[in-house]
């Protein structure tokens, strides 16, 4: 059984070990380290993660494939969105089914509204562990915004569940486009707002800069992907490295750092949030009304009014929702890995299928437990002040790097 | 300031599966796959270390960003599997984008395979994981313990004759008596 005790553990010749978390408010979710320190200086770091762990991987082999769409929503809860999207696109793979191109559209719209909200939240939450409190403020206050979108759009903040296998759970409401688009102008004014005050603000400098520095080398041997990856200068996107969803058809930059310093790690989340508003304007500009759903519904939900006054899509709907035996999606019996680019890196869904209505194996592979990993290496030879400037810079998200 | 990103380059996937062939030599167990994102290979597990240090060392390959290492336990599954457990490596080429998936087997009696920690230090928390879930063993991990169960936890809750619920529940947590008077009664 675990035991903390005080703080502070025990004491010899100058070394004192001291203990943070698992429930600290500088840690943002349940996280465990343990501290040599000398001073105020870490000398040693060990990590403990696990609090938060849920067996989504286990679930997953017990539950059909739609079903466990609302288990990725408690991944990532700061994006549920992106984690949503992720995996529909894993099973369609699967499947070797396309949606249509509104769904797709509806998709990225949804994908970079949701990479906007995480940024901003958590790039709010780092300056607030500065000790910079209205920069959060400025920030919820966007993401509110942002969640009522998500509410009008999927009825729900934070676990929206909005993808089906091939599809989505239902159609944009009327009028979103022109509420996304006055919310664009909006989102631009605090991105600015929060570049200007800390990008030049020697506070801020002199807190970020070449504190928790990976190197390349680094990134690339712990498998550290997404905004963290490409602040030290590996220039790895999913959304151009392999464009799901037709990213290559819209324009948009990745930009890359060389520095791989917190101060980098701030500006890059800052220089992504545009590029995300420009693919959201381009998506408003080509969206078009048409269907939603891959069209074949004996691996798709058939729409419910269909279910209602249709005989055939009733018993679709029964075939596809029914447990057991010969009912459900029943996919070719194929071993599958399919990543998406998610606010904090590569999502990637490993789906073992052996024909029946669950999957075989359900492996999640999340981008926070691949890059907090790294976490104590960089962090010995640094302030304790400095602890919370690397672990806000790096967005750590407890329920996927648990599961 | 994208023009230098990591792109797939399909066309390099034939030459580079043919180089894995040659690379892997008389330890591979299948032919080198062309996938979508790459290559899949099956290997025999001995000589996994060897392949993935001369596939990352290569100069034409550079399979050395690391991606995943993850286990599937094969024991319910409708097809013959060479053995139990399965051990999937992912890498990825910066060069040429692709991503190599590679497969070894490991035997129910003996699940132990050779670390890959001086390789990646990445794959320090994903072996820790995967003996965590399934029991396989590294040889050669700095510090392999549990990571997400606790450490007097007892079982491999991803093996497949583990149940999904009905042991283990809650035992390790502290059971309080309820003292006179203030006892619920259930």
């Amino acid at each position: 059984m675990y035991v903390f005790q005080s703080e502070v553990i025990e004491e010899d010749e100058g070394t004192l070990h001291m203990n943070v978390g698992p429930s600290h408010p500088a840690t943002h979710g349940t996280l465990r380290l343990k501290l040599e320190i000398q001073g105020e200086k870490v000398i040693n770091c060990e990590q403990e993660i696990g609090f938060l762990h849920t067996g989504f991987e286990k679930l997953g082999e017990y539950r059909s494939y739609n079903q466990f769409v609302t288990v990725t929503d408690r991944m990532n809860y700061i994006s549920p969105l992106n984690n949503n999207i992720g995996y529909a696109l894993a099973v369609e793979e699967l499947l070797e089914i396309e949606v249509p191109q509104r769904c797709k559209h509806i998709r990225i719209l949804l994908a970079e509204l949701s990479r906007v909200a995480d940024h901003m939240f958590s790039m709010g939450a780092m300056t607030m562990d500065l000790g910079a409190f209205s920069s959060i403020l400025w920030a919820f206050v966007e993401r509110e915004k942002l969640y009522d979108v998500f509410e009008a759009v999927t009825g729900t903040r934070l676990t929206t569940s909005y993808t089906r296998v091939g599809g989505l759970a239902f159609d944009l409401p009327d009028g979103l486009e022109d509420r996304v688009r006055e919310l664009v102008d909006q989102l631009q004014d605090t991105i600015d707002k929060l570049r200007d005050s800390f990008l030049e603000n020697p506070i801020f400098i002199n807190r970020t800069r070449g504190i928790g520095v990976i190197t390349k080398e680094d990134a690339l041997n712990f498998g550290i992907t997404g905004p963290i990856g490409r602040a030290s200068g590996v220039p790895y996107d999913l959304r151009k490295l392999r464009p799901y969803m037709g990213y290559d058809e819209l324009k948009f930059e990745v930009p890359v750092y060389e520095a791989g310093d917190s101060y980098a790690r701030y500006a890059i989340r800052m220089d992504e949030m545009e590029q995300s508003l420009r693919i959201i304007e381009q998506v408003l500009d080509r969206m078009e009304p048409g269907p939603i759903n891959y069209e074949d519904q004996k691996h798709v939900l058939p729409d419910k009014e269909q279910v209602y006054n249709d005989m055939e899509s009733l018993i679709h709907h029964f075939k596809v929702v029914m447990p057991g035996g010969q009912h459900g999606i029943q996919p070719p019996k194929v071993q599958l890995y399919s990543a998406t680019e998610v606010p904090n890196g590569e999502l990637g869904f490993l789906l073992v299928s052996d024909g029946g209505a669950s999957p075989y194996r359900v492996r999640v592979r999340p981008p926070s437990f691949h890059n907090y990993q790294v976490y104590s290496k960089i962090l010995k030879g640094h302030m304790i002040a400095d602890l919370v400037t690397i672990l806000g810079s790096f967005n750590v998200i407890a329920g996927e790097l648990d599961r | 300031m994208s023009s230098d990103l990591i792109t797939l380059q399909p066309e390099h996937r034939e030459r580079v599966g043919a180089k894995l062939q040659e690379l892997a030599g008389s330890a591979a167990l299948s032919d080198a796959v062309e996938s979508p994102n790459g290559i899949t290979l099956e290997i025999r597990a001995a000589a996994t270390f060897d392949f993935l240090k001369a596939a990352k060392e290569d100069p034409e390959l550079q399979f050395e960003y690391f991606i995943d290492i993850t286990a599937i336990d094969y024991s319910d599954y409708s097809e013959a599997k060479p053995e139990r457990f399965a051990v999937v490596y992912t890498v990825l080429s910066p060069i040429t984008g692709l991503r190599l998936e590679l497969t070894a087997y490991l035997a129910e009696s003996h699940p132990q395979t050779q670390s890959l920690v001086p390789l990646f230090a990445g794959a320090g928390w994903c072996e820790r994981e995967v003996f965590d879930m399934y029991g396989i063993r590294f040889a050669g991990h700095p510090d392999l313990k549990r990571i997400l169960m606790p450490d007097d936890f007892d079982g491999y809750p991803l093996r497949k004759d583990y149940p999904l619920k009905g042991r283990g529940e809650r035992a390790s947590f502290p059971v309080y008596e309820a003292s006179e008077g203030h006892g619920r009664n259930i």
